[in-house]
């Protein structure tokens, strides 16, 4: 069990941190000894269990260190970078920095890096890396230039896997993020986009990495809150080839989105990371450790005079400047227990820390809200949907195994199996991750949408659409009837990909401009128009519900996007029609009232299509209008509360005949026209040219 | 390289006949092509798809209707009470189906009585037609009948019980015709709508052994009916209305996807319909049943590239000879001096005397033709008029001595013994020494004219010769291959030239091999003796032996004027293929004088305009 100890403060002296805090703390090759390098002149090393300094250096006036204080392992001496390009080098003897060994280097540093057991690395800002030694030998040897114009280290860490050093950096440009893995025997560089998946817009705060046999899991703190899991492989299959990694939730709102002080982010183990920041966007920070095998809270300390938003750890210590000094906290993990990992809540509480009660209990499923009872047997099973999890997530990083599409299918129908013997089984981010490999379909798992309609899991059933060519007509008939049946408040829940919706309440000011000159732009179909006499007279009665009518979407934006998605999917007429007869007679006229409404969005501009990134098409909305009606026009009709609706939709089809029609006389003039135009060109039958070849 | 004034001639109001029937054999990877004024064309689909022979054995146009009482002299099958319009035997040689008006019969060959007669649905799309004409039946060996008809339906009949298995609406026009594969696992349907679907026979489920039909491809490379279809190994054909000729490769069944992979569409014959009088300025065009002679008109304002001149004098059409007969021209030929026209058709030849006087012309026919001259597929005149060539389609060449208004029969070169092939191509040099004479396959021959002896053979070539010609003074032939292969062959040496062999050795420039039309006519400039003039239908070009020979880097046609490049760029990117393709269909260019060309095209549009309008198609709107 992860638990904090009692904080103590190290620094006597204020140090000298700026607004960015301090520049880092690095081990030195005594235990309990550090270094801390502020953000100005000095280097301080430290003495932990004593809590006080052992040594102080610092450069010149005018000077400015920048770059972080190592320890060379090998030879016990220290280094530092100061003016971006003068090494400096000395030992616990030296006094004055002034006087020790210097070398000025060609190009700018990012970063030394050093570890046990290795010589340090130096990582300049162009993305070049050399070795200490190798440096030395010849300071104004020329460094190449390995990252782009713009690209900006923003961090970076140093293993030693199987006794060769692996590097990593993480770069970034225009919002996009790089990592590149540098084997450093073998010099091979691998370049690999960060994709970062649905939420474009979220900036990544704090990275950390841990390392195990084949992968380097590069854990990074967004700023919606979440923390990601990227599984790097260490040796990769085509160096050469620009790789993209995809990233999956691990954590979900450890911290507040907005929070205004910086957060930090730390791997302890393979299971605990601790996690800097605000939980919730007024509360002060805080100093928590989850535990990401089970998504549960360990422990969390409040630091009420704020920190720098930085976090280093180090052994069993936790380093962070709290306030203005520099605080320790020991950090204690024992072997986790099953019992153990279950969460905080089951466990007498430390009295020196203090469990912030807003986050979120384990126990309440995310999203998918599945009713678990709360005993053993489910535990075991969200245990292991966990594992599940992180080994498929493993293998997809994998990816290029031959295969590939074997493996997945057969994993799927295991799992599926699996789900049909255990009905509490649901290991539903899985099967989310295997869809999005593109390589099922619902041939080889037909069994996935049927529990998934059993479970009334919306967002797989949109995934399941939008990804399989071959659903069959009464599989898209049984989604539609769940995705209009199901009611707002559990919709509101889900996570549903809103890609195909446009925000059309953005636009309502824009709307209210268009409708004023709606006779010119609605394509010939104008709802005012006065064409047929005996129907428009109740209309004409409520002209305010008709633009309401015509300017609100009639369903809510996620059940707009799972519409959709049945809007996008492929059918036959044939096959479909009977299965629509069994939809309620409100839910067609609830679809049909939405398809409407499309299409009077559609008629909104020149070209007939919708706003967004893969909105329906005018010829689907039309198709499914027709097909709906078609199979339910005698129920429809009945309805009373259709009436204005039919009367609409029959208006709709009048215009859009005598559209047509019009088009049909103006194809028959252009041809005329075309007849004439050849005419022209026509250099008649004979004539008397000059050539000339070249 | 040269400035040109070019006789831009559109008058040749030439409309190739519509496809009416095709036939594919598998053994020799030919193709046989109806066309509905009787002509029979054979291609060769090995040979980069050239059309090897033209016949024109009937001369008619012949409707096959295979009616119960034709086949009365087997056995005597039961009446039918209307007329049979397509019809199909089982493999196995035990059943016919025959489709009919409304009704499909399936016959029993031993007895000769129908099995099974089945009704084939009049309605379309709910609305009855007047009557389902089915135009064409296959019949498979497990004894599936697949049936095409007018309503446009496709559909699948089980001959043992009689019964309708499955219907496809393809569509809302008449399917006209079907072909199967060999193997019965695919066939193609074409359309009125110029749509040509194909089917397949595939696995119901992955690893299933139950098969079904399932359309699946449908290409639309016609606007008219199409009227025929086959199904080689590898591709689907298509004819009709619109005249095209297609080849559409099956790509799943292609091995290597090179450019013999690329869809072929043949409209035009790949031979030369025209003949040209150089001294006279008069063109010879050869219509099915008819010639035209035109007198090229004439200017005398000059200008720079591209200029179009003012005439001082227009084209005269001089003269339209009709043949006699029901029976299509096979070939024609007007004498250099513009005094002799000679015309043969399947049974006859025919030699004009033409007397110009002033405007005047007079036409007289030499009568009392040898009967030797029966047929001809190609004639030829010598440069100075005074000989006439011609190749028999026994396979004889004669040498015709002409003089005044009467003419002598001077030698018959016999074909070598054991041959049979008839010459198609002759050219004779501008001395008059030599005859040079091309069957499709055996060579070319090489006769001295005034020894009356055979000289030598050009060694033979895997693909057949589509022109050649002998160049003056030095008297190398010329010959132009159907895979696009150039060769030139001195004559008095025996051998091919030095630039000849350089050609070979370094390789043709790969987008002069992946041309899609034969080379059709070559001429020479009288005063340039490295330069070749060559044509195909969509492009000209001189070929300047003394310049260096492209490679694949460079580019082959340059339709831009160099114009601020210095001198050394222009040397150094100039190379021996200088190309025009501003004439296009060209069907026949050659060169009057020094600095006159002749160019007769025939646009597209032109033709087209002369077909019956297809079936009209609602852009907007069902």
């Amino acid at each position: 069990m992860a638990a904090l100890e009692e904080e103590f403060t190290l620094s006597s002296v204020v140090l000298s941190a700026g607004p960015e805090g301090l520049l880092g703390v690095e081990q030195s090759d005594k235990t309990d000894q550090f270094l801390v390098t502020d953000s100005g002149r000095t280097v301080i090393l430290y003495k932990v269990s004593d809590q006080k300094p052992l040594g102080s250096w610092s450069v010149k006036q005018g000077q400015i260190i920048t770059c972080p204080a190592v320890c060379n392992f090998q030879t016990g001496e220290y280094v530092v970078v100061h003016d971006n390009k003068v090494l400096r080098i000395w030992n616990n003897e030296d006094v004055n920095l002034d006087k020790v060994f210097k070398a000025t280097l060609s190009a700018e540093v990012y970063r030394i890096l050093s570890v046990q057991g290795t010589e340090p690395l130096v990582l300049f800002k162009e993305g070049a890396v050399r070795g200490l030694e190798a440096l030395l030998a010849d300071p104004q040897q020329k460094i190449e230039t390995v990252i782009s114009d713009e690209e900006v280290i923003k961090w970076t860490k140093f293993f030693v896997v199987f006794r060769h050093p692996v590097l990593i950096f993480i770069t970034e440009k225009h919002g996009n993020y790089f990592a590149y893995v540098q084997m450093f025997n073998s010099r091979i560089l691998t370049k690999y986009t960060l994709l970062l998946g649905q939420d474009e817009n979220s900036v990544i705060k704090s990275f950390t990495a841990s390392v195990d046999r084949k992968f380097i899991s590069l854990m990074s703190l967004s700023s919606d809150g979440c923390i990601y899991e990227t599984l790097i492989p260490i040796r990769p299959a085509d160096p050469e080839k620009n790789q993209s990694l995809v990233k999956s939730l691990l954590l979900k709102a450890v911290v507040s989105g907005n929070a205004r002080n910086g957060v930090a982010l730390t791997a302890l183990d393979q299971d605990h990371v601790a996690v800097l920041g605000s939980p919730l966007a007024a509360s002060k920070e805080c100093l928590s450790v989850w535990n990401i095998k089970f998504q549960t809270l360990q422990t969390s300390k409040e630091l009420p005079q704020g920190t720098s938003g930085q976090l280093w750890y180090y052994g069993e210590h936790l380093f962070m400047l709290h306030g203005k000094s520099l605080t320790v906290i020991p950090y204690k993990c024992e072997v986790s227990s099953l019992a153990g990992a279950l969460g905080k809540l089951k466990h007498s509480q430390d009295p020196g820390t203090h469990v912030v009660s807003h986050f979120v209990n384990w126990e309440t499923p995310q999203g998918c809200g599945l009713g678990f009872q709360n005993s053993e047997q489910s535990r075991r099973i969200k245990d292991s949907e966990k594992h599940i999890e992180v080994e498929v997530r493993k293998f997809l990083a994998l990816k290029q195994t031959p295969d590939f599409h074997t493996v997945i299918g057969d994993t799927v129908t295991g799992l599926l199996e699996r789900c049909k013997a255990e009905p509490s089984f649901y290991p539903r981010n899985c099967l989310m991750q295997l869809i999005q490999t593109h390589v099922l379909s619902y041939s080889l798992c037909p069994d996935l949408m049927e529990i998934a309609l059993k479970k009334k899991d919306v967002q797989l059933l949109q995934l399941c659409l939008q990804q399989f060519p071959d659903i069959p007509e009464s599989v898209t008939c049984a989604c539609l009837k769940i995705f209009l049946s199901i009611g707002d408040d559990s919709l509101q829940e889900t996570d549903v990909n809103m890609e195909s919706v446009f925000d059309y309440s953005i636009n309502s000011v824009h709307d209210e401009k268009m409708e004023e000159q709606t006779e010119i732009l609605q394509n010939g179909f104008n709802p005012e128009e006065d064409k047929c006499n005996n129907c428009d007279q109740e209309l004409n009665k409520k002209p305010q519900d008709e633009t309401k009518e015509s300017t609100s979407c009639p369903v809510v934006q996620k059940r707009a996007a799972l519409l959709n998605a049945i809007l996008h999917s492929a059918y036959s007429e044939t096959f479909l029609l009977p299965h629509l007869k069994d939809i309620p007679a409100q839910h067609i006229t609830l679809f049909l009232k939405y398809l409407y409404f499309l299409y009077l969005k559609c008629s909104e501009n020149a070209t007939m299509t919708l706003p967004g990134i893969h909105p329906p098409t005018l010829n689907q909305i039309m198709d499914w209008i027709c097909l709906l009606l078609d199979a339910n026009f005698t129920v429809v009709v009945m309805m009373p509360e259709a009436k204005r609706l039919l009367i609409n939709l029959y208006k709709l089809v009048k215009s859009q005949i005598s559209v047509y029609s019009e088009l049909n006389k103006i194809e028959v003039s252009f041809r005329e026209l075309q007849k004439l135009n050849q005419e022209k060109n026509n250099r008649g039958l004979y004539s008397i040219e000059v050539l000339e070849l070249f | 390289m040269g400035e040109f004034k070019v006789h831009r001639v559109r008058f040749f109001n030439y409309v190739p006949s519509g496809i009416r029937c095709v036939a594919y054999n598998n053994q020799s990877n030919r193709l046989a092509v109806s066309r509905t004024d009787g002509t029979v064309e054979i291609y060769n689909l090995s040979a980069n798809y050239f059309q090897e022979k033209v016949g024109c054995e009937d001369g008619s146009v012949k409707l096959f209707q295979i009616t119960p009482d034709k086949i009365q002299f087997e056995r005597n099958f039961d009446r039918q009470k209307s007329r049979i319009l397509s019809l199909s035997w089982h493999p196995s040689g035990t059943h016919i189906a025959a489709g009919s008006i409304d009704y499909i019969s399936v016959f029993d060959v031993k007895s000769g009585s129908a099995v099974h007669k089945m009704i084939v649905d009049r309605q379309y799309m709910g609305v009855s037609k007047r009557k389902c004409i089915v135009w064409g039946v296959a019949f498979l060996s497990d004894g599936t009948i697949i049936s095409v008809d007018s309503a446009g339906k496709v559909q699948f009949w089980d001959s043992a019980t009689g019964t309708l298995v499955k219907s496809h609406l393809i569509a809302n026009a008449d399917v006209q015709s079907i072909a199967v594969a060999d193997q019965e696992d695919s066939f193609v349907v074409g359309t009125a709508e110029g749509t040509v679907f194909h089917f397949q026979l595939v696995p119901v489920t992955s690893n299933s052994s139950e098969k079904q039909w399932v359309r699946t491809k449908p290409f639309q490379h016609h606007t008219h009916d199409v009227r025929t279809v086959a199904h080689s190994p590898t591709a689907l054909i298509s004819g009709g209305t619109d005249t095209h000729l297609v080849f559409r490769p099956l790509m799943e069944k292609v091995e290597v996807k090179n450019y013999d992979a690329a869809l072929r569409k043949i409209t035009f014959p790949h031979r030369c319909l025209i003949s040209c009088s150089k001294k006279r300025q008069l063109l010879l065009f050869q219509f099915a049943h008819h010639l035209e002679l035109w007198r090229l008109g004439s200017t005398v304002a000059t200008g720079k590239n591209g200029d179009t001149l003012p005439l001082s004098k227009n084209a005269d059409h001089l003269l339209h000879l009709k043949t006699k007969g029901p029976e299509n021209i096979i070939c024609s030929c007007i004498s250099p001096c513009g005094s002799w026209i000679a015309y043969s058709t399947v049974s006859r030849f025919f030699l004009y005397r033409l007397n110009y006087e002033h405007d005047n012309i007079s036409l007289k026919r030499v009568s009392k033709m040898p009967a030797f001259l029966r047929s001809a597929l190609q004639i030829l005149f010598s440069e100075d008029s005074t000989k006439l060539f011609v190749a028999s389609n026994q396979g004889a060449l004669h040498i015709v001595q002409l003089s005044g208004g009467s003419f002598k029969h001077l030698h018959a070169f016999q074909p070598q013994s054991g041959t049979v092939e008839a010459m198609c191509l002759l050219a004779v040099s501008p001395d008059g020494n030599w005859l040079a004479a091309s069957g499709t396959s055996a060579g070319v021959h090489v006769y001295n004219v005034k020894q009356l002896k055979l000289h030598c053979t050009v060694p033979a070539y895997n693909f057949p010769v589509t022109a050649m010609a002998i160049a003056p003074n030095t008297n190398n032939l010329v010959i132009a291959h159907s895979d696009q292969q150039v060769f030139e062959y001195s004559i008095p040496d025996k051998q091919y030239t030095d630039w000849s062999r350089t050609v070979q050795k370094q390789g043709f420039h790969h987008l002069w091999l992946q041309r899609d039309t034969p080379i059709t006519h070559i001429s020479f400039h009288p005063k340039r003796p490295m330069h070749i003039l060559l044509h195909d239908a969509y492009m000209f070009c001189i070929i300047d032996k003394s310049l260096p020979l492209p490679n694949d880097k460079t580019l082959l046609y340059n339709p831009f004027p160099p114009t601020n490049e210095s001198d050394v760029i222009r040397r150094r990117t100039a190379h021996a293929f200088k190309i025009s393709k501003i004439y296009k269909p060209l069907l026949f260019m050659d060169l009057l004088d020094e600095r006159t060309l002749v160019a007769v095209e025939r646009p597209l549009d032109d033709i087209i305009a002369q077909l019956p309008p297809p079936i009209k198609k609602k852009k907007f709107g069902t």
